[in-house]
């Protein structure tokens, strides 16, 4: 037997309880220590959250505001033959555009100087987009008409900080003097931020056209999308899910099944879509690009995430219900439809939605589908049109634009984030409000 | 006619099997349901079954056999000296599907007339010329062959889609009445329904092991047809990547090991960031926090895993790069030349992980039983004591599992590297260069112009088969050391 009881060597040294040792002080300090690098952990992942959604909002708000000039512009009937009669008609117009501008800054007392060339590079070509109106509406003729024409995206990105008058270099698309204008018609009021109703309802416009974009066409395409994944996952996980937990035999197919469904759930994204490149593309020749596949291809992704939740929702169902049913001289097919299924629905509608919420943020396996390549000029023609003509999807909107040489695109990828994580945000929301509301505790 | 259109006639054909179905059960039964062996609904169900299941099966299996039969006997057409030296029979059949989607189209717009588009003598400069002219798309590739065999293509497809559409009608048809025809109130209509549904259900789950088949089938025949093209010891032991879409064959350097150390190197930074900063924040959730810390702390932690890739993508390229390089680029240390290094995608991974690590260690830190605990502060062990030398020992198996699955989510991760990573493949020490992997380079090689029969898309496949087999022997791996620290306490 030992006696470690007794006051051997090692044992603690005769000293007052009250009064801490230098061991127990080195003790409780790792203990401090140790406390406060768990806290520091945590602290640490959250600044990181932090630093996130903070530059996603500062860097992706200025793609919600462009910058236009408001100009009220009278044109009369006699102008508007004279303008036509012109040789150079949007010239014309351009011209008449200037003047109504100088007297609205004559009308404010700022002086000025600018020529046309400076107009156009900060407006582009006011005169066409003027014509066009009037040709559109002539009864607008002689009357007042408050013209919003929207700004070059480098003046956008001079109000923004991105051009700087430092940074810019002089060229055919802004010069150090225009920036001059622009604070002079900033001051006076004319020219002024507004919100970017394009960057929401538009398509995606050429590589040189920042200002012009819009996530709209792609908003739809993702749509069309999540409509191909909720309609095949979502029956075919609970169909799958049913028969493995009520009905599945203890064997070798069972456990093949299930063995699948945990492997597939942690098979990386990218390899999903080159199966959906090799099998519905290059094997089916089904159309490049279209929502369709990239719905295909998401489904079966996220297949194995809505089977996962729904076995749980089932699970969590407890024996009594079944055996009730069973005890009252239901088929165990009524049972689990009749019974088990309405009471698991909830669970299974979240889990649902957790999935799809997934798919929707997926890039990689559009990418090789061909989602990238192409650029979405408008909204597809007609529902048949959605699932079939090629068309982009919010995520591969975004890379494209990450993609893209022109810094102006790159606020409009982060604005497209922004729209992305909002629908991401409001799906979590219902889950989340599904499961407070409906969720039953036996 | 339209598949939409089609799938509805079969799903109406369905419904009306139903309605009649029940209402011939009720008649068959003077009225009085008790008189049947099931209730009335299954004898509709029965007959609706019966129309649509074998209908729409037959229309699936008809969708992914047309297009190959069709092709197989285009290809036939083509005579041999049709096909150019430097070119191959199915870079013309894809010449030829153009084509015949070209004059799909023209037909369509009606600027061509079925009869002339269908016309087999018509000639081949004037059937371009009016392709042209709809502004459908034609290469010069187009010789006389290939133009016939387009319109063969086309008729082949037309026939075969009114086929089917007869022949998947019909079958609805034959169904409904069969169905229908077994009415009686002898027929144990619930029995051979739930027969049914339960074939349905079967099928569902089995589409789990469709899916790995179909990955594994399209992985390994394109990989297999690289390796025809290109060594397989070349690919798997060379030290170069150098890519070329000008000539074909012999001129590229496809070696993975770059491609590979580029993986493993970003994926030990991510490592490196995600590990320490998850696995303490586990140990604080689940031994330190108080209760209302732990319910805002936790759900904010796993934020970082509901965010999409593309996100933490344009956070390496766009914040996280440009921050570095103010720091360790030329106006600061010097050692980093490009905002997209090894360091910013595996950074910004690590933040992507950190929920992962952070998570799984939580729940199996949970798992272990509270006696372990209760035994060591017995002895006068503190808290962090208790934690270091009793807890994480019985908890490591489940914590080197997570580790491991989160290794494999780093080495699968695609956007993050694509974006934040750079596209030089090297092999080098440096973190702060920039380096490639292999998801990223399967990207590269399959979004850019290249055909899918040379090498260089071919490697995709290749290289896509590399990562399925490591992730996959990762997961195992995991999955077979959390299930047996399990067995340990249960």
């Amino acid at each position: 037997m030992t006696d470690a009881t007794l006051n051997g060597d090692g044992g603690r040294p005769n000293g007052s309880l009250t009064t801490q040792d230098d061991r127990t002080k080195a003790r409780n300090r790792a203990e401090t220590r140790f406390k406060a690098y768990g806290l520091a952990a945590i602290l640490v992942g959250i600044f990181f959250l932090v630093v996130l959604a903070v530059s996603i909002i500062r860097s992706g708000s200025p793609a919600f505001t462009r910058t236009v000039v408001d100009v009220e512009f009278t044109l009369s009937q006699s102008e508007f033959e004279a303008a036509e009669e012109e040789l150079f008609k949007t010239k014309a117009y351009q011209s008449l555009f200037i003047s109504t501008l100088k007297g609205q800054l004559d009308e404010r007392g700022v002086e000025v100087a600018f020529d046309e060339a400076a107009i156009e590079r900060l407006l582009g070509k006011v005169g066409g987009t003027i014509r066009e109106f009037y040709t559109a509406n002539p009864d607008k003729l002689g009357e007042p008409v408050q013209f919003e024409l929207p700004a070059s995206s480098r003046v956008d990105g001079y109000f923004n900080g991105r051009v700087t008058r430092e940074s810019i270099q002089d060229s055919r698309f802004l010069m150090k003097a225009d920036l001059d204008l622009v604070d002079v018609l900033h001051d006076a009021g004319i020219m002024k931020s507004s919100f970017n109703w394009t960057f929401i309802t538009g398509a995606d416009a050429g590589v040189d056209n920042p200002g012009g974009a819009g996530i709209g066409a792609s908003v739809v395409g993702s749509f069309f999308m999540m409509l191909v994944v909720l309609v095949l996952s979502l029956p075919i996980g609970v169909a799958a899910s049913i028969y493995l937990e009520e009905f599945a035999p203890q064997n070798r197919f069972t456990d093949l099944i299930e063995v699948n469904i945990s492997n597939l759930a942690a098979v990386p994204s990218i390899v999903f879509g080159i199966l959906g490149l090799a099998v519905f593309i290059q094997f089916m020749h089904l159309p490049q690009s279209a929502p369709l596949v990239g719905g295909l291809v998401l489904t079966l992704m996220t297949l194995p995430t809505i089977i996962i939740s729904t076995r749980a929702s089932l699970k969590a169902v407890p024996p009594s219900i079944r055996d009730a049913a069973l005890g009252v001289g239901a088929s165990r097919m009524q049972a689990v439809f009749h019974h088990v299924l309405p009471l698991a629905m909830p669970g299974i509608l979240t889990g649902t939605i957790i999935g799809l919420a997934q798919a929707l943020g997926e890039t990689a396996p559009l990418l090789l589908i061909g989602m990238v390549g192409f650029v979405a000029r408008g909204y597809p023609e007609g529902i048949a049109a959605g699932f079939t003509d090629p068309n982009s999807a919010m995520p591969a909107q975004i890379y494209t634009w990450a993609a893209r040489a022109d810094a102006g695109f790159y606020e409009k990828a982060w604005g497209g984030i922004i729209i992305l994580l909002a629908f991401l945000l409001t799906m979590n929301i219902i889950a989340i409000i599904l499961r407070r509301r409906f969720e039953r505790r036996w | 006619m339209p598949l939409f259109w089609l799938i509805l006639a079969v799903l109406g054909l369905a419904s009306v099997g139903y309605v009649l179905g029940r209402r011939r059960a009720l008649q068959s039964a003077g009225g009085d349901s008790r008189k049947l062996h099931s209730l009335p609904s299954y004898y509709g169900f029965n007959a609706a079954l019966k129309s649509a299941v074998p209908a729409l099966l037959l229309l699936v299996v008809w969708l992914l056999a047309q297009p190959l039969i069709v092709n197989n006997t285009v290809s036939e057409l083509i005579p041999d000296s049709a096909v150019p030296e430097s070119s191959s029979r199915g870079l013309i059949m894809a010449e030829v599907r153009r084509a015949a989607e070209g004059l799909e189209n023209a037909v369509a717009a009606g600027l061509m007339t079925e009869e002339f588009a269908g016309n087999a003598g018509a000639d081949v400069e004037e059937i371009s010329q009016r392709l042209k002219d709809a502004g459908q798309i034609v290469t010069s590739e187009i010789t006389q062959p290939v133009m016939r065999a387009a319109q063969h293509y086309r008729a082949m497809n037309t026939t075969g889609g009114r086929m089917m559409s007869v022949a998947v009608l019909l079958l609805a048809l034959v169904g409904c009445l069969w169905g229908l025809r077994e009415v009686a109130p002898a027929f144990r209509a619930r029995n051979v329904v739930e027969n049914g549904i339960r074939a349905l259900l079967i099928a569902a789950a089995s589409i789990a092991i469709l899916t790995t088949i179909g990955i594994l089938l399209s992985l390994v025949f394109n990989t297999i047809e690289f390796f025809r093209l290109y060594p397989a010891w070349d690919f798997f032991t060379g030290l170069n990547w150098a890519p070329s879409f000008s000539g074909r064959g012999g001129s590229s350097d496809l070696g993975v090991i770059p491609l590979l150390w580029g993986t493993f190197y970003i994926s030990i930074v991510a490592l490196a960031v995600a590990v320490p900063i998850g696995l303490f924040s586990a140990i604080y959730l689940s031994e330190y926090a108080s209760k209302p810390v732990r319910a805002v702390a936790k759900p904010m932690l796993e934020v970082l895993a509901g965010i999409p890739t593309i996100v933490y993508g344009l956070f390496a390229l766009l914040t996280v790069g440009p921050l570095l390089m103010k720091v360790f680029g030329s106006d600061g240390l010097g050692w980093m030349q490009a905002g997209t290094a090894v360091m910013t995608a595996g950074l910004v991974m690590g933040i992507m992980l950190i929920p992962f690590v952070s998570s799984l260690s939580d729940d199996i830190i949970n798992a272990v039983p509270q006696t372990l605990r209760d035994g060591s502060y017995g002895l006068g062990a503190t808290r962090s004591e208790t934690i270091r030398q009793v807890v994480l020992p019985a908890a490591l198996p489940g914590i080197v599992g997570a580790i491991l699955l989160a290794a494999s989510r780093a080495i699968g991760e695609t956007m993050i590297v694509v974006l934040g990573a750079g596209a030089a493949a090297r092999l080098s020490l440096n973190p702060f260069e920039a380096m490639t992997t292999v998801t990223a380079k399967i990207v590269s090689q399959l979004t850019g112009d290249a055909d899918f029969a040379s090498p260089e898309a071919l490697v995709a496949f290749a290289l896509g088969m590399t990562l399925f087999v490591i992730t996959l022997g990762l997961n195992i791996l995991a999955l077979y050391i959390v299930r047996k620290y399990r067995e340990q306490y249960e």
